[in-house]
């Protein structure tokens, strides 16, 4: 059973070996002239002008959280969309019915983001 | 083909018609911000699903499969847990304006959390099991936090957060153990598994760990600390509703589990004795701590961990009287103690001290608002349980079923720590009545006026106890012949 | 291959959670933490589905993901109300309660 693996680890060992090869290669190969236009964080462009560790603005929160929820309320579609075929060959309405109850969940998550929208939790500003 | 799909969903109505209104609530509230109307709207959900609970109170059925048990025991919790929520949408209208946080969401979360409630009272399966629970424990974590400017509210919002999802955790691999070990999630094909596959380790490591879910959720000894915590820094009436309604629920949850999907002998053997001594424990330390508070809202959530001492030695005796008791308990405990904090709330006096709401800010206050003073010694009372108000009859229920199953000692340390309750319910009372006013800080004493729909609901809430305490008779019975010998064998 | 394998990583995994949620202090990676172990029971839930070829506990799977987004949103919601009170995380610093 361990011997189906043998491929992968071939594999790992290839792609370690590459990469801390070219690392080297390059330190080897390249010039290296350190500089202050070189050290600079962004080589022959803008200067920056403040710290990059800034705090985030507490709305990057709300858009995470809300998309947290409504994202993964999706994952409800899936075994919907896979079962739908069956209903439609069950016939009788059943695919009305599988239907309507898709319909108001979706109902149910455009309510949720009706309210999201009229409380201004979209609102950047 | 599919008809039985309208059926069943006339089966579960109840728990779509609050969830319906809920939606509504949202609605109304998204185009009409915390409109007044959206307190009548979410009472009139909750009577008219009260109503139709009714109406099955003797009609037991299965839904969905057997994912859903309607009727019967179920309809019972469900009008506990609707009682509970109702009393407290509108106690917490004044309380909220008071404190100004009166939203409109408020009242949407207290139904969203009822639809969760109702789905776990009336579980078959363990994925409604879970569905339910954290339906209802997410929208108590949102309530628990609601006064979002207050320390002590985000901190007992965290604390019930943090705890409440670890214990979610243990819960679930309880599910999925029993799960792996059964070969199924409904609870009557559970039983049925059982009677011939032998039992694992897994099998006893997830009732084990389902226990332990259950038994964080209704707070009992040694998975209580969140309780006092918690109930300190929710809002006051919310902490009513979070102290009964979802505790019924999980109660009710947890008698259907023990009745109908374990196997009997495993009941009356190791998992008697396990929930026994929780409950004794439960009892002593609750009772014990609670004589200890000089805050009356945290002697309230002691006072809380003891009563589902009491609640748990009815479960202990796993018989239909102890179920059937511990259901009736649940009545009258939920009416009780939405009164208590219902006062409670009433009488809270400053919104920065109303966290550290002391006893002695309630000196003389019968005097000053005899309503509140009369309606509280009611409560009081029937939370010690003096005849003749409903707490009496759920005692003695729930310890005459524990003596009629053989735990005879565990009756004996109830009705002691019962005594020692006394002690600290009559001390509020003393302080309420007793207490010259001058002993209350100033603050306390400034003159308000009640409002009439909080007059209402105590009064009738205290009507109802002695009612019940008076003549329980049909109550009684209908509580304990859902789980009858003959009625749990036929599966129902 | 067998069911063992993925009980067993479902309960190292689960231990390294439980663990996670007695020894961190930060609010967040205590709730991590219980992320984990939550994902955890999910793994051996789809385990014992495939092994039973019986579909229930990946329904409880897909239940379970939808539950821990809800409470992953009301929890940071709740503990940025608490950091803007309080500006910490550290839950050994939060107790006003006693008694």
């Amino acid at each position: 059973m361990i011997t189906d693996f043998v491929p992968l680890f071939i594999m790992i060992l290839l792609a370690l070996g590459l990469a801390l090869t070219l690392l080297k290669l390059q330190q080897w190969l390249g010039p290296y002239q350190p500089g202050k236009i070189k050290g600079s964080p962004y080589e022959s462009g803008q200067d920056p002008v403040g710290s990059a560790r800034e705090r985030y603005s507490i709305k990057f929160y709300l858009v995470a959280m809300i998309f947290i929820v409504f994202d993964v309320e999706l994952v409800f579609l899936y075994p919907w969309a896979v079962s739908f075929g069956e209903f439609l060959q069950a016939g009788g309405g059943a695919a009305l019915g599988a239907l309507a109850v898709v319909g108001l969940f979706l109902f149910i998550l455009v309510v949720g983001l009706i309210y999201d929208i009229k409380k201004g939790g979209l609102d950047w500003d | 083909m599919y008809d039985f799909l309208l059926a069943d969903t006339a089966r579960v109505l109840p728990i779509l018609v609050v969830a319906a209104v809920g939606i509504a609530v949202i609605l109304l509230d998204a185009f009409r911000n915390d409109s007044p109307s959206i307190p009548w709207l979410a009472g009139a959900g909750l009577v008219a699903a009260f109503v139709l609970e009714g109406f099955k109170l003797y009609d037991p059925q299965v839904a969905f499969f057997g994912q859903v048990y309607s009727g019967g025991a179920a309809a019972f919790a469900n009008m506990v847990v609707l009682l509970g929520a109702l009393g407290s949408v509108v106690l917490s209208v004044p309380y909220l304006k008071r404190i100004g946080h009166n939203y409109g969401e408020v009242h949407a979360l207290i139904l969203f959390a009822t639809v969760g409630m109702m789905t776990l009272a009336s579980a078959g399966s363990l994925i409604t099991l879970f569905v339910g629970l954290e339906t209802m424990s997410v929208c108590l974590y949102v309530l628990t936090g609601l006064v979002r400017e207050e320390k002590g509210a985000n901190e007992s919002a965290l604390k019930y957060f943090l705890l409440g999802a670890f214990s979610t955790g243990f819960f679930l691999y309880g599910i999925a153990l029993l799960y792996g070990a059964t070969g199924t999630m409904l609870f009557s094909e559970m039983v049925e598994g059982l009677a011939v596959t032998e039992r694992t380790g897994i099998f006893v490591g997830g009732v084990a760990l389902l226990l332990i879910g259950f038994l964080f959720k209704v707070s009992a000894v040694p998975f209580h600390m969140w309780t006092p915590d918690v109930y300190q820094g929710a809002p006051t009436t919310l902490t009513g509703f979070m102290s009964t309604a979802s505790k019924a629920a999980a109660f009710a949850a947890l008698v259907v589990v023990l009745a109908r999907a374990l196997p009997v002998d495993l009941v009356a053997g190791e998992v008697q004795i396990t929930l026994s001594v929780v409950a004794a424990v439960t009892m002593v330390v609750g009772n014990v701590i609670a004589l200890a508070q000089t805050n009356v809202k945290r002697m309230l959530a002691y006072s809380s961990i003891a009563h589902a001492g009491y609640i748990l030695a009815g479960l202990a005796a796993g018989t239909g009287e102890g179920y059937g008791g511990a259901l009736f308990y649940l009545l009258a405990y939920t009416v009780m103690n939405v009164g208590a904090f219902g006062v409670l709330a009433a009488l809270e006096w400053d919104k920065e001290q109303g966290a550290i709401q002391d006893i002695e800010s309630l000196a003389g206050s019968g005097y000053r608002q005899p309503i509140l003073g009369v309606t509280m010694g009611v409560f009081l009372f029937a939370l010690t349980g003096f005849p003749p108000l409903a707490g009496f009859i759920g005692k003695y229920l729930v310890f005459a079923a524990a003596v009629d199953a053989g735990l005879t000692w565990l009756a004996v340390v109830g009705v002691l720590a019962s005594v020692v309750s006394a002690y600290y319910y009559l001390r509020i009372l003393v302080v309420m009545w007793m207490k010259p006013e001058t002993d209350a800080p100033e603050a306390a004493r400034q003159p308000f006026a009640l409002a009439t729909s909080t007059t209402v609901v105590l009064s009738l809430c205290a009507l109802l106890l002695l009612i019940l305490g008076v003549m329980p008779g049909g109550v009684i019975e209908a509580a304990q012949s859902y789980f009858d010998a003959g009625a749990i064998v036929a599966g129902r | 291959m067998d069911l063992t394998w993925y009980l067993a990583l479902s309960a190292v995994l689960f231990s390294i959670g439980v663990l996670g949620v007695l020894l961190r202090r930060n609010a967040i990676i205590v709730f991590l933490s219980i992320e984990l172990m939550l994902n955890a029971v999910n793994l051996s839930l789809v385990g014992f589905s495939q092994g039973f070829g019986d579909v229930h506990g990946q329904i409880l799977v897909f239940f379970v993901m939808s539950v821990a987004a809800a409470e992953a949103a009301v929890g940071l919601a709740i503990v940025i109300a608490m950091f803007r009170n309080t500006l910490t995380l550290n839950i050994d610093e939060i107790n006003l309660f006693r008694g």
